[in-house]
């Protein structure tokens, strides 16, 4: 019970702040299927294994005090340099609860992951983008076919080892009559001149700011 | 003076006859007017004063071709009307971003269109893959796929601008060679 008595963000001691109390009911809730638990920006983010993601999330779902019944995205990110290379994320919106939830999952190239689809309907097409843009196997999927892509694409582009290019460029062939995948062939190769990227944190100094310095 | 059918009657010879007949066709053509023009300046000119652009946005530069066509710049004056068919429309807008899956399908409504057509490449994305020339996705330039005539840049180009380019394609029709000259 620890959590639940820690100061919640108002400022306000001893009262558990809503995140805090739903975290120690799914605790009991979840048991051995729950790997973790926090609070982040005023979101609960729950971690769990490949095999129980369908059991957690349907207890989530028909648990009358949490109630977590929509689905709001299903999506995957890539971290080529961990062992599991992929992490899947559920949100979750619990409209009685007025509350949202991250459920990540780690999963490794080539590992399938049991489809939702029969928990909440609305992961259908967000699993088909998920084998699309990554190569996440979903077993169980009714209809697993790729979304975005053009038809015949090849490789899975949110993949960080998927040239940002990619390897095929159409063109019109006036002797087939049809449109042709041809290899990639630039004029110039891409080059990235933006040294503030978003992704690489806030920086204390950007460059140029020294000039509007007191001193400076 | 009766019809004369060429075929049967026969011919008529110099004289006070052919001399009426001359003076009749004279007289109606001198009571109704007439105009000289050549044929291709007048094809040109019907071509040019009535280009239907077929409908193709593919992404937000379609918003600036929805104001041109809007009540605001309303390309109506020009005598041009957004179709939803290409086989009633003369010039195609490609407004957006063209994808390689877009590709094949914007080939064939190319395909549908009768001749003469035209296109228009509205927009960076269009002109040459724009903002997205570098991604896996995106066709580096609707010239790939069909023949342009006018290129409009921006992004995305204002409503003046496509109307301008409208414009340009409207001078580019009138300069033409309608007929072909052995």
């Amino acid at each position: 019970m620890t959590e639940a008595t820690e100061t919640s963000e108002t400022g306000i001691a001893d009262v558990p702040s809503p995140q805090a109390l739903m975290i120690d009911h799914l605790r009991n809730l979840l048991g051995d299927m729950l790997e973790d638990a926090s609070v982040h920006q005023g979101q609960i983010v729950l971690r769990t294994g490949v095999t129980s993601i369908v059991a957690t999330l349907t207890a989530l779902r028909d648990d009358q005090h949490a109630a977590f019944n929509q689905m709001i995205d299903l999506t995957a990110v890539d971290y080529p340099e961990r062992p599991d290379r992929f992490e899947m994320v559920y949100v979750l919106l619990s409209m009685r609860n007025n509350m949202r939830m991250r459920v990540m999952v780690s999963v490794g190239e080539g590992q399938a992951v049991p489809s939702i689809t029969q928990v909440y309907s609305s992961a259908n097409w967000p699993e088909r983008e998920a084998w699309d843009m990554f190569g996440i196997f979903f077993a169980g999927h009714p209809d697993l076919r790729r979304l975005l892509t053009d038809y015949g694409f090849e490789g899975h582009p949110l993949r960080k080892d998927f040239p940002l290019t990619g390897h095929v460029e159409v063109r019109y062939d006036d002797t087939l009559r049809r449109v042709v995948n041809e290899p990639v062939s630039l004029v110039q190769e891409f080059r990235d001149f933006d040294f503030l990227s978003p992704w690489e944190g806030m920086q204390a100094n950007i460059p140029g700011d020294e000039k509007a310095s007191k001193d400076g | 003076m009766g019809v004369i059918d060429p075929r049967t009657a026969p011919p008529i010879g110099p004289g006070p006859e052919q001399d009426a007949i001359l003076k009749a066709v004279g007289d109606e053509i001198t009571n109704r007017g007439f105009v000289i023009a050549s044929a291709d300046k007048l094809f040109n000119w019907a071509r040019s004063g009535s280009l239907w652009p077929m409908t193709f946005g593919l992404a937000c530069c379609a918003v600036e071709m929805i104001h041109s066509a809007s009540s605001r710049y309303d390309m109506d004056r020009y005598g041009m009307l957004f179709r939803p068919s290409p086989r009633q429309s003369d010039v195609m807008i490609v407004a957006g971003t063209l994808t390689n899956k877009m590709a094949p399908a914007l080939r064939r409504v190319y395909d549908q269109m009768p001749e003469p057509r035209w296109v228009l490449s509205m927009g960076s994305c269009a002109n040459g893959g724009g903002y997205y020339h570098y991604s896996y996705a995106v066709v580096r330039g609707c010239d790939r796929i069909v023949p342009v005539d006018v290129y409009v840049p921006g992004c995305p180009p204002t409503a003046e601008a496509l109307i301008y380019g409208m414009l340009q394609l409207q001078k580019k029709i009138k300069r033409t060679a309608t007929i072909a000259r052995g």
